[in-house]
């Protein structure tokens, strides 16, 4: 009822049509294609089911999914919050060269990336060579996935926070250098509160896309069982045996749980925000 | 001094922002810039804050030279003509930051920042808001945290710019005078950049008009007002009647008319010359009673408050003459649209000369 009342006042025209559009679109390219997930696993049984998503190999691929993708993350907050500053606030030549770069991991097919990365880390890969003089093997370990997702991640990163840094006042930071702060405090005190929101947005996309990569993570990481298998691969594994049960029920706990990740980093910004607004 | 600008000069490309500029504040008093838009004011400001470099020149404050300080360390308290506000922190947080940015041995511990944000913060009547955000107050109160903000730090200088603009009329004339009040009481030596002459003239001790990057003259309101220094000046503080004509043997013309030239342009043989009416400074009346005169007729009546306007087409002149008259000889002499009025001209002011804005 509330919801009907709530549509009757709205003065912009085309709630229903819009809304409609919108149920409409979410069922046929998300929610249909998801749920089959779940349709897929109910023939499985409860026993089954748990045996498939708690085997060891399993429970290490998603381990290695989700701490792999969290510091990819983590790493892309930083690198895409410095790479945002630079193309904001200096000019310099070659800069929308730069900017058009950014996006370059969005249109690579990820397998591209994938495959210039494990010849470039490979035991005889330019810097492979240079990496195993300190005994450091990038190939065939999780850093390299982590290498993999940095990449993958990257852009989701800068995109978010460029707009904003765009839009901050020049004003602001200004009048914290008249109230006698230092740059670093003007960065710490004003600007990165500024910015969090959609740092945090940033990271949680750079993140949930690190969550589900494949194409460029299968070709560095080696997979090798227990140690650098993903859990994306756990599933292309089992659907290669013909396991389709399995697979589904592999990825239903992994779309669970990114799923809930993501709802929790919403609601972390939601009451963010909230304080600020009147 | 409080204030000592010697020889500011200041290029954007080509383009002079500040001439040659010079000036000095006695410490303590409270100065308008005041200039149209685009006239360097703003530059001015900036400059003496450290925002923006001078290309040369002193600038000292306080009697220390700050020509080559950074903005942090220039110790002066700047009000923004949009607040600039730190949204993400209340209001207490906003007025503290200043002494909490402060480097460990000299920040003041927290129960003396307390006060003293609580206290600055009932200086300008905002005590009530100490945990309200930015965003959930007018634009008014955002302006008096703001200028909380500025003096948390004890600035050497005060620098104001526009900072009433953004608000409307009845706020604006409201914060101005708290404004003058607040500065009676703190005597921090301050200037407001304005394009506004009647916020000028009301509030400031002293009134620097600055045009094209240069001081056009300065003076108290009184004198500014009263005896401007040339055309511009002239022009600039409140609505005139200006009309074209040409100085020629001790007589000036204005239309077809022609009123005795003052002594100091007596003896000039002949010269353009522009003549400068004030709108109250035209008497109205409905019968003749001197022969100078000009015969007009009402074309346009305006209510301006107390006063009311009129626009009044003479005979003999090309543009038509704005008057103000008060309310109450409106409504005696029974004027209105197409009435016939004589024109009565009380005081003017003759430049000679070409003059442009």
């Amino acid at each position: 009822m509330a919801l009907f009342q709530a549509k009757r006042r709205n003065i912009l025209p085309g709630f229903g049509l819009s809304m409609g559009y919108t149920v409409f679109y979410l069922s046929a390219i998300v929610i249909v294609p998801l749920s089959m997930i779940f349709i897929n696993t109910i023939p499985m049984g409860w026993e089954p089911f748990l045996n498939a998503v708690t085997a060891p190999r399993v429970l290490a691929s998603y381990r290695l999914s989700f701490s792999t993708a969290f510091f990819a993350a983590l790493f892309d907050g930083f690198a895409g919050l410095l790479t945002a500053w630079v193309l904001v606030r200096y000019r310099f030549p070659g800069k929308d060269f730069l900017d058009a770069l950014v996006d370059l991991p969005f249109a690579l097919p990820t397998a591209v990336a994938g495959i210039c990365f494990a010849t470039l880390y490979s035991p005889i890969g330019w810097l492979g060579q240079l990496l195993s003089h300190w005994n450091l093997q990038i190939i065939n370990s999780p850093t390299g996935i982590v290498i993999a997702l940095v990449f993958i991640g990257f852009p989701f990163v800068v995109r978010t926070i460029q707009p904003v840094l765009e839009e901050a006042e020049q004003e602001i930071e200004e009048a914290a250098h008249c109230l006698g702060a230092t740059r670093w405090q003007t960065f710490r005190k004003i600007l990165l509160p500024h910015l969090f929101p959609a740092l945090l947005t940033g990271v949680t996309l750079a993140f949930a896309r690190g969550i589900g990569e494949y194409g460029s993570v299968i070709f560095i990481a080696g997979n090798l069982p227990m140690k650098t298998e993903i859990a994306p691969l756990m599933i292309m594994s089992k659907l290669d045996q013909f396991d389709y049960a399995g697979a589904s029920a592999v990825a239903l706990v992994l779309l669970c749980i990114s799923f809930s990740m993501l709802l929790l980093l919403n609601a972390v910004q939601e009451w963010q925000q909230k304080e600020y607004r009147s | 001094m409080g204030i000592e600008l010697q020889n500011i000069n200041k290029k954007f490309g080509e383009y002079k922002a500040i001439d040659n500029l010079s000036l000095s504040i006695p410490s303590g008093d409270l100065i308008a810039l005041l200039g149209p838009s685009g006239c360097g004011k703003t530059t001015l400001l900036r400059i003496i804050a450290g925002l923006e470099l001078a290309d040369s020149g002193k600038i000292i404050l306080e009697n220390k030279d700050t020509t080559n300080l950074p903005p942090r360390k220039k110790n002066v308290g700047f009000v923004f003509q949009h607040y600039a506000l730190f949204r993400r922190l209340n209001v207490f947080e906003n007025v503290a930051f200043g002494l909490k940015v402060l480097p460990f041995k000299e920040r003041p511990p927290r129960i003396e920042i307390r006060d003293r944000v609580e206290h600055l913060l009932k200086l300008v009547q905002m005590d009530w808001a100490l945990n309200r955000y930015p965003s959930q107050l007018s634009g008014g109160q955002r302006q008096r945290v703001a200028l909380a903000r500025a003096l948390a730090v004890n600035p050497r200088v005060l620098l104001l710019d526009e900072p009433f603009s953004a608000l409307d009329a009845k706020v604006r004339q409201e914060l101005r005078r708290w404004l003058r009040k607040l500065h009676d009481e703190i005597h921090v030596t301050s200037i407001f950049v304005t394009h506004d002459q009647e916020e000028a003239l009301e509030l400031a001790d002293k009134i620097v008009v600055i045009n094209k990057g240069r001081i056009e003259q300065e003076g108290t309101p009184q004198e500014v007002y009263d005896h401007p220094a040339n055309a511009f000046v002239y022009n600039f503080l409140g609505n005139v009647n200006v009309f074209h004509g040409r100085i020629k043997n001790g007589k000036v013309s204005l239309g077809d008319h022609d009123l005795d030239a003052p002594d100091e342009l007596k003896y000039i043989e002949e010269k353009p010359s522009q003549t400068f009416v004030r709108p109250h400074e035209i008497g109205i009346s409905r019968i003749r009673s001197n022969e100078n005169d000009l015969v007009g007729i009402i074309h346009e009546v305006r209510l301006q408050g107390g006063q009311i306007g009129l626009n009044i087409e003479c005979e003999g002149l090309d543009n038509p003459i704005e008057a103000e008259v008060p309310r109450e000889l409106f409504v005696n002499l029974q004027l209105a649209k197409g009435v016939q009025v004589f024109v009565t001209i009380n005081r003017v002011r003759v430049f000679a000369g070409d003059y442009e804005i």
